[in-house]
């Protein structure tokens, strides 16, 4: 037989017995079982590993609180999960361009080791980060990427930030102890939990929502939801641990309903002191090496609350989002609680800050937004799933995680 | 006597098992010797000595290589500092493109070549059944997915070696680790690295009995890798993708971090398992059941 020819016809045409042709068939049953076993294995054990909610003692909402609050936990160590979906219009690059133009507060010395500059990285998609703490003196945050890493070090005075992309390091020494300095940003869900938890007072309501596993461990579910209507958050739940009072996850969720804005737990979690070497840092040889040029500039430069993913956590919050506007006019806050407005005057008049720079950006991001009049006169509404902007016509921003009704009346009110 | 009794007494057949490590010891040296097989080492050889005398060029004035931006394949920027990162940047490299298609070439070929050369016959007059055939065959693709790992690995450290200074060397999460160690390390990385393959050797292997020709069966295969790939890079479809055999090739990166960060390497060689699993036996359903007429 010529040695080219495809056999498939002749294997039908000598099939004439059925018995042997069933005989045949029937060994593709072992990879479509080995399929079907893989497809039931995948689908069932999470959902099998998920049930059954641990059996812990009732405990009231107060309780904890206090619990949260009285937690001391200074060893630790684990991957932390965290999904942003702030249903931000997809920009690509450019939009990389915007965060860190509006977040960097004018630094731009342009180090890739930057933190302010990494960690608006945060503000949209998933991300894995690793957290390690043994004391307040010395703490690792790690921004997983693909084939490289970007580690914020904090041991003793010195803070480093390291990405192994670009090979270059970002070095800064804290004043003092560095028990008040700030090093690592608010990412694991302990941070955000403390955040939501300034934010309770008569304007919401908090209970204890059943129990949950997370990363291994029970959990007490807190469930935070605003009383007042208006807003565009829809409830705040932290899974508590119910041994260290350690929050372990945190979940933001929009009224709107839909996938949450903000979700950040921990997916492995240890209590025990982390290795020593975590926290040694010298920069490789010919690493880049960005020294941070005075402590006035270090307050600027050092990761706040401001920073772009946390901006619409909590109303509270909404003070330091004004914190990292400052320059622009004097910030105002309206309202309290979770319907809490910010007002800035940048006194660009024109509406949109960039329409003076070029007409073209400033034509596309009218795009983006939705025009809408009312007493306070014209403006445009940029919407996203938490944070609504009105941007007036004669240069006023209003902000908040409230809806864009709310926001328009806020305005008027305002005039 | 039906065609299918001779089936089972085929595959059936008790033989000595010293008979099927002859079988394996003389594939393995009909695959090594092909002028094919020595010219695919030969050009994966080839990478790691490109990229080494590439950033050493860019980088002689003080520079930083990739420009400082972070662009290019993975640790590129730390090979001037320690050349043992040469192997880690050769084998990124290599593993999206070259080493799968190394792969596909062997494997398509592996039964649909003895086809096509009217050899496959011969070899199933031995008494060795399609079987135990089959899974020598696999057996060598599986040991040239390790020795092209093992060339790019070598070949990497000995030009890191020669260009640029070894030693005590960073890992990407900011921690020193000592030299002997980061070998070590680079010894797993090769492993998990030839580990990754198993799924393209086994879906090579599963396309090359469905055809009497070799070359169709090459370039189904390599034709796969790229396809898969490419849907691999399209966002739409990122429900499709933790099931892409190319989805957590680039994990092994993960082992270079301090403490090792196994989630996705677990899952990469999982999944390899799975892939080896399926199309191994869906070849086994094909080459058992055919008609094999040259």
């Amino acid at each position: 037989m010529a040695p080219y020819e495809s056999d498939d016809a002749v294997d039908a045409a000598q099939d004439e017995t059925p018995r042997s042709g069933r005989r045949k068939a029937a060994r593709y049953a072992v990879p479509v079982a080995v399929v079907g076993v893989a497809a039931a294995t995948i689908g069932l054990v999470p959902a099998l590993a998920d049930s059954g909610d641990p059996d812990l003692p009732k405990i009231s909402a107060q309780q904890l609180i206090e619990k949260i609050a009285k937690s001391d936990v200074q060893q630790l160590s684990g991957t932390v999960k965290v999904s942003t979906d702030l249903g931000l219009p997809d920009l690509g690059g450019l939009e990389d361009g915007l965060l860190s133009g509006a977040g960097g507060g004018g630094s731009g010395d342009g180090s890739s080791a930057d933190p302010q500059a990494k960690l608006t990285e945060l503000v949209s998609g998933t991300h894995t980060l690793r957290v390690a703490a043994d004391g307040p003196d010395r703490q690792k945050l790690s921004l997983l990427e693909r084939g490289a890493e970007y580690s914020l070090i904090h041991d003793g005075k010195d803070v480093w930030g390291y990405d192994s992309k670009s090979n270059e390091a970002y070095h800064s020494t804290a004043a003092g102890s560095g028990k008040d300095h700030r090093s690592e940003p608010p990412a694991t869900p302990k941070d955000f939990a403390d955040e939501a938890l300034k934010a309770v007072d008569d304007t919401t309501s908090v209970t204890v929502d059943g129990t949950a596993q997370v990363a291994g461990r029970d959990a007490y579910k807190l469930l935070i939801q605003p009383r007042q209507s208006g807003t565009t958050v829809g409830a705040i739940s932290i899974a508590v641990d119910a041994k260290t009072g350690m929050p372990l996850k945190f979940t933001l969720t929009p009224k709107s309903g839909g996938a949450a804005v903000l979700d950040a737990g921990f997916t492995q979690v240890s209590f025990a002191r982390p290795a020593a070497s975590t926290f040694d840092f010298t920069p490789p040889k010919g690493a880049k090496v960005t020294e941070e040029k005075d402590e006035a500039e270090a307050r600027g430069h050092a990761p706040k609350h401001g920073d772009a993913p946390t901006h619409g956590r909590a109303p509270k919050h909404g003070e330091d989002f004004a914190e990292g506007l400052k320059g622009t006019g004097g910030p105002t806050v309206i309202g309290k609680g979770w319907t809490s407005v910010v007002t800035v005057d940048t006194g660009a008049k024109g509406g949109l800050p960039t329409g003076s720079q070029g007409g073209d950006l400033g034509g596309f991001l009218g795009s983006l937004g939705e025009q809408v009049d009312g007493k306070f006169g014209k403006g445009t509404v940029f919407s996203t799933r938490l944070v609504n902007a009105l941007i007036t016509d004669d240069g006023k921003v209003y902000a908040g995680a409230v809806t864009k009704d709310a926001l328009v009346k806020a305005a008027d009110a305002a005039k | 006597m039906s065609r299918a009794d001779v089936l089972e007494a085929d595959t059936g057949r008790r033989t000595n098992p010293l008979w099927s490590l002859g079988l394996l010891r003389s594939e393995l040296v009909t695959t090594v010797r092909r002028w094919r097989t020595l010219a695919l080492l030969g050009v994966l050889a080839a990478v790691p000595v490109l990229v080494g005398i590439a950033v050493r060029i860019e980088t002689r004035g003080g520079g930083s290589a990739g420009g400082g931006s972070g662009e290019g394949p993975a640790f590129i920027t730390q090979i001037t500092n320690n050349g043992l990162f040469l192997v880690f940047t050769a084998l990124a490299a290599t593993l999206p493109f070259f080493l799968p298609m190394a792969v596909g070439v062997v494997a398509g070929d592996a039964i649909a070549g003895e086809a096509g050369a009217g050899t496959l016959r011969y070899l199933l007059v031995a008494p060795a059944g399609r079987t135990r055939l089959l899974l020598t065959k696999y057996a060598t693709v599986l040991a040239f997915c390790l020795l092209a790992t093992l060339v790019v690995a070598v070949s990497a450290l000995i030009v890191g070696a020669l260009l640029f200074p070894m030693g005590e060397l960073t890992t990407i999460s900011g921690t020193r680790i000592s030299f002997a160690e980061g070998l070590g390390r680079a010894l797993l990385i090769a492993l998990v690295v030839a580990a990754s393959l198993v799924g393209v050797a086994a879906l090579g292997l599963f396309v090359s009995t469905l055809t009497n020709s070799g070359i169709a069966a090459m370039a189904t295969t390599v034709g796969l890798v790229i396809t898969v790939q490419i849907v691999d890079q399209i966002p739409q479809l990122h429900a499709l993708q933790p099931y892409l055999f190319s989805h957590y090739w680039l994990s092994f990166a993960d082992l270079m971090r301090d403490p090792v960060y196994w989630d996705d390497l677990v899952r990469n060689l999982g999944l390899q398992g799975l892939y080896a699993v399926v199309f191994g036996s869906a070849a086994w359903a094909r080459f058992t059941a055919k008609d094999i007429s040259a």
